[in-house]
């Protein structure tokens, strides 16, 4: 036991020292590990140069600072003579104009940057692609991921597939309470809500099985609800498909309350067929308000 | 008649909970004992416990923050030790059910309970004396604020051996913290802790912006004052805005969990969202209730450790100003990903990095007031170059985030967990700590050990970067948050490595504790008989450490900034033999008594005792009947009394 | 004497301030400005509720909207009766300037009654309101409805009873001492429940009835 304990601690420090160089040439490595860094969708990578840029753009001012913070407290130590002392000196235009100035340059750009990215990157915004985009419908429950293929009539629990370079539209909600769908390697993330339809569009360039996972803390089960996404060839996903149309299961109204009982590390399965409405009434149970306005029963009990 | 108490709400069969609830029970004892066997009783009862003087109350504030930090900091730990542990088929030491309490109660802790009390604290032992004035502008108030706030912090330990304390974050975010999901009492605790420190913030709020803005010295000038005072008073408008939003805020979900109306539910047309978007709108600028007088420490300890004026004060008041007005208007940063739409996550985002400007300004001053200096490498200075470095990278990561596009991959992972510590820690907590070093000879007499306090100092700035650079990283990985076991092995080096961190950070604050045990034992070979140990400029330094409780003999006459550093410059007169009568508030035991019975009043709400409630209220509003019926509350010091005061000291 | 002592430097006052500065009118002055901040903090509470209101005012689920359950002219008349409880209290204050204390011990009594009307008929909608069903559990609207309108409740109930304990003060210790500023604050805090209340009827009955 000793032995392997030595052996996990050294392979700790492998990758320890792994991920030390990665993260000193994140750009140039992308390694394996920072999945942030080694995006595999177009969504992503947009994000991730965004980052890079917004960084550069900060150090322009962050290293200078930093190099003043050391260097004139340095410097002007109380024990060196040498350095000018000027305990009345307070005010300097030009410096002050330089202070308030580059920072503002900076945050402009940026600014105008964060427009442009923002709009560029907006989750519901569909994405251009010879492709048709795909539909899936995705359902946060207690603790685990529902994804529902309208078009080819099957369901999923905690793993999700769909073809390499078409873009996928989901569109989520959640029958509890606020999740976060995420697929950190894909891009944008974002949250499920009880009575909310929020889409979100993301695209992956490369096929690959990817984690997954709830980014907004739900509840005690809330650390098993992860996911694989599946990004596969159009053969390897209409395989799929057939494989989760095997098991003959069909997702109405009653298998849905079972599956919607709180469970938590909710092993993989598939629903061969599902109720086409299933989805709108899920969205439809947290309506906000009435249909009309109140019927005879009011006026009378005035 | 007890309502949903009973005795199986004190969790027996959780040994680490009852080895920590008999460790409290223990410490208290050995306090209770102390004092009976030192007979210090009437003495804590008559100078402390009763003292509406702004000194003592906020000594006894400090107390509390540094008492409650170990508790937030043993959260702390539990947290990564678990994380270091609960990788693939190991599922660590703390199950779900205690883990999401130790990350909810260690966010609330550190929040409302550490950092707040600390610059509270800070703000009552110094604002009245660098204004010139005897007190703050309502005395018994302040007592008032400090008892609540204490009972809330004494609530949120009560839940440690009384039920449960909320599983949902610090932000209790519904319909997760709604009765259908939450139905223990946890967030019960939750709500009304928090709802009794927050009126006790509230009324600080009302309190100091009073004392400032009316009871300066009268020849003190609103630009003659100390960068800490403007930070101070900023800090209190943003109290004034901001806290009567969280009180609405959490009465709403209050009103929720008792009376079943739909304001944040899922159903029957509530809105969840609206609660998040309000916790933010108050959540924000507590970020800047907090920071700001961080800030004015550093303003202070960096001019009076560079042995000059500080460089750009007008700047200084400005870029103040603007972060207090811009820290309402972007409170949806906190949730780009609900959904917003691009037009409206633009604008927050770019309101968001606008704050960077007026902040690297004031770091741009810093650094300037530096330049052309005379650094003496104290311990106060050493937290603040610690601060100046560590408070930048931190607030890089921030503007990141203000990005919605990087946002959107960032947001709620470790990064971002990384991120406020960064800010947090590094400018909040390591202000806090510049201004204790600072201010304690002020507020006791006696300097802290300043080999200790650097060694206390280096475990701090190393242990945070061990702790919270891994953080970063993971965050890149794609770690969110609130995990309590995970599966992948790339995480678990980093985890492990954070989790050496935090064991840094404890020897760093094991050398804390030393520091003030060793300069309480060393304290007549490091008495500070000038009352100016630093060589400071500001007018607290002209009286003597301690101040007596009036302050001033007389009230200081001010020409301009730096007032005690020129009158040093200029020198010469001595003051005037003749003394005056002084007029000052008398003790009164009535702001521990509201704060008992609102103790009382919150443990009756969380556990239903509807008839124990209706008794603490009552008892409340008696206390208050009583104390406004008083008409004996305030004195005149004789010129007699003073004078002999005053010539002790000579 | 040492050159290091405090008090050695010329920060003090040239010519000796009787008492300092902290004689009794400063204080009533502070006292004042004090309770008008702490009003703004009120102004800041009452904004969260209705800015609720207006998000959740759609919302009404299967329960009632504000036009099924709204009695107009019954809430015109609630109003008026704050509104002269104002007016009033604004005759009790022209009494305290000219130190008649029996006046204004009336005028407080006229002010506490017409109050009392005022919280008496909400009570009563309230309570006609849940026993019909459409109590504040109903539904969001009716939540946001409860709450706002109890909250402007609950603040002249504390007003009523903060009344009453003046209408005792200036009946046992006439005018002097504290009475006069506690009255300017209740005064100050009477008016501006009013205000709020103008805004309660026009954003919750009016907008919600027309």
């Amino acid at each position: 036991m000793g032995r392997k304990l030595r052996v996990g601690l050294r392979g700790d420090a492998m990758r320890l020292l792994r991920g030390g160089v990665v993260l000193c040439l994140p750009v140039l490595l992308g390694g394996c590990q920072l999945v942030l860094f080694d995006s595999k969708g177009t969504i992503g990578i947009d994000e991730r140069n965004l980052i890079l840029l917004s960084v550069g753009l900060m150090l322009l001012v962050v290293v200078p600072a930093i190099f003043m913070a050391l260097f004139f407290a340095w410097h002007y130590r109380a024990s060196n003579d040498k350095a000018t002392y000027a305990p009345n000196w307070d005010y300097s235009g030009k410096i002050e104009a330089v202070i308030w100035g580059v920072p503002l340059l900076i945050i402009t750009i940026l600014g105008v940057v964060c427009w442009q990215s923002t709009h560029a990157l907006d989750p519901a915004r569909p994405i251009v692609a010879k492709a048709k985009p795909i539909h899936i419908e995705v359902v946060s429950l207690d603790w685990k991921w529902l994804f529902i293929y309208p078009a080819q009539n099957v369901a999923s629990v905690n793993e999700v597939a769909f073809p390499v370079g078409v873009p996928v539209r989901f569109d989520i909600t959640s029958d509890s309470v606020m999740n976060s769908f995420f697929i950190p390697q894909l891009g944008s993330q974002i949250y499920a809500m009880g009575g909310m339809d929020a889409k979100l569009y993301l695209i992956a360039n490369a096929a690959g099985s990817y984690y997954g996972e709830s980014a907004n803390f739900s509840g005690s089960g809330f650390s098993g609800m992860s996911f694989k996404a599946l990004a596969l060839s159009d053969a390897a996903f209409n395989a799929w498909v057939a494989n989760a149309r095997r098991p003959s299961a069909e997702l109405g109204t009653t298998a849905y309350a079972e599956l919607a009982k709180p469970s938590e590390n909710t092993p993989v399965r598939y629903y061969s067929a599902v109720d086409p409405h299933l989805f709108g009434s899920i969205i439809a149970k947290y309506m906000k308000s009435g249909m009309e306005p109140m019927a005879q029963g009011v006026a009378n009990a005035r | 008649m007890l309502g949903k108490l009973s005795l199986s709400a004190i969790p027996f069969d959780q040994p680490i909970i009852m080895g920590a609830v008999a460790f409290m029970a223990l410490s208290g004892a050995a306090i209770v004992g102390g004092v009976t066997y030192a007979g210090k009783w009437k003495w804590l009862w008559t100078e402390y416990l009763t003292s509406v003087d702004h000194k003592k109350i906020g000594i006894m504030y400090i107390l509390v923050a540094l008492i409650m930090l170990l508790r937030g900091f043993v959260d702390a730990v539990m947290m990564r030790t678990q994380l270091a542990l609960s990788y693939g088929s190991n599922q660590g030491y703390l199950p779900p059910h205690h883990y999401d309490q130790v990350f909810s109660a260690h966010g609330v802790i550190m929040i409302f309970f550490v950092a707040m009390p600390f610059v509270i604290g800070l703000m009552n032992i110094v604002v009245p004396l660098q204004i010139g004035a005897r007190d703050v502008a309502f005395p018994f108030m302040n007592s008032v604020s400090l008892w609540l706030t204490i009972s809330g912090a004494a609530l949120v330990n009560l839940s440690l051996f009384l039920g449960v304390f909320a599983m949902t974050g610090w932000t209790a975010y519904p319909p997760l913290s709604e009765l259908t999901y939450s139905p223990d009492v946890g967030v019960d605790y939750y709500i009304w802790a928090l709802q009794i420190a927050g009126v006790g913030s509230l009324l600080t709020g009302i309190n100091f912006f009073v004392t400032i803005i009316k009871k300066r010295a009268p020849s003190m000038k609103m630009m003659h004052m100390p960068i800490f005072c403007w930070t101070a008073l900023c800090t209190n408008i943003l109290i004034l805005g901001a806290f009567p939003i969280l009180t609405a805020t959490l009465a709403m979900l209050a009103l929720d969990r008792y009376v079943g109306t739909h304001f944040f539910t899922n159903t029957a047309g509530g809105e969840p969202m609206l609660y998040v978007n309000l916790f933010w709108a108050w959540g924000h600028p507590e970020v800047y209730i907090l920071i700001l007088p961080a800030f004015g420490v550093f303003s202070e300890v960096t001019a009076t450790f560079s042995g000059k004026r500080l460089f750009g004060y007008t700047s200084m008041v400005w870029a103040t100003m603007a972060i207090t007005v811009l820290s309402y208007m972007v409170w949806l940063h906190h949730f780009f990903t609900m959904g917003a739409g691009a037009d409206v996550n633009t604008a927050f985002g770019i309101a968001t990095m606008v704050i960077a400007v007026p902040t690297g300004v004031k770091i741009f001053n810093w650094l300037f007031t530096m330049y052309r200096g005379r650094v003496r490498f104290t311990t106060p200075m050493m937290w603040t170059i610690g601060f100046l470095v560590t408070f930048t990278i931190g607030g890089m990561s921030g503007v990141l985030m203000s990005v919605p596009g990087a946002d959107f991959l960032l947001h709620n992972s470790l990064f971002l967990i990384a991120h406020f510590h960064n800010v947090i820690i590094g400018g909040v907590l390591f202000g806090s700590f510049a201004g204790l070093a600072y201010w304690f000879p002020k507020a006791t007499g006696f300097t802290l050990d300043e080999r200790i306090g650097k060694a206390a100092f280096w475990c701090w700035l190393v242990g945070f970067y061990v702790a919270f650079m891994p953080l970063y990283v993971l965050g890149f990985m794609g770690m969110t948050r609130r995990l309590n076991h995970y599966d992948n092995p790339d995480w678990r080096p980093w985890l492990v490595l954070a989790a050496v961190g935090t064991a840094i950070i404890a020897l760093g604050i094991f050398f804390q504790l030393l520091q003030i045990v060793v300069s309480i034992r060393d304290r007549e070979k490091n008495r500070d008989l000038t009352g100016d140990p630093w060589n400071g400029r500001s007018l607290e330094w002209a009286t003597t450490s301690p101040p007596p409780f009036y302050n001033f003999a007389e009230i200081p006459v001010v020409t301009g900034r730096d007032a005690f550093a020129t009158a040093k410059e200029q020198g010469g007169s001595t003051r005037g033999a003749a003394f005056h009568d002084i007029h000052m508030p008398r003790n009164t035991a009535a702001g521990l008594f509201v704060g008992g019975f609102s103790l009382v009043l919150g443990f009756a709400l969380i556990w239903h005792i509807w008839w124990m409630a209706v008794a603490a209220g009552l008892g409340i509003f008696v206390t208050l009947l009583l104390r406004a019926a008083d008409g004996n509350t305030d004195y005149y010091v004789p010129a007699a009394v003073v004078a002999q005061i005053e010539q002790g000291h000579s | 004497m040492s050159v290091d002592l405090p008090g050695q430097y010329s920060l003090i006052a040239p010519r000796p301030v009787a008492h300092g500065h902290h004689d009794g009118s400063a204080a009533d002055g502070d006292a004042l400005f004090g309770f008008w901040i702490y009003i703004m903090t009120d102004c800041v509470l009452f904004a969260c509720l209705f800015a609720t209101f207006a998000v959740l005012r759609h919302n009404v689920a299967d329960g009632p909207t504000g036009r099924d359950i709204f009695d107009l002219p019954y809430v015109i008349t609630e109003t008026f009766c704050l509104l002269i409880s104002s007016v009033t209290y604004g005759f009790a204050s022209l009494a305290l300037y000219r130190n008649a204390s029996r006046q204004v011990l009336s005028w407080l009594a006229v002010t506490f009654l017409f109050g009392f009307v005022f919280i008496t008929m909400e009570v009563t909608e309230f309570h006609h309101l849940v026993t019909v069903g459409f109590g504040p559990a109903r539904s969001a609207f009716l939540s946001g409805f409860f709450t706002l309108v109890g909250t402007h409740g609950l603040h002249v109930t504390l007003g009523l009873v903060w009344m009453a304990v003046m209408m005792v003060q200036v009946a046992r210790g006439g005018l002097g001492g504290s009475a006069r500023r506690r009255l300017s604050n209740l005064g100050v805090f009477w008016h501006f429940l009013d205000i709020v209340w103008i805004c309660v009827f026009t954003i919750v009955y009016l907008m919600g009835t027309v």
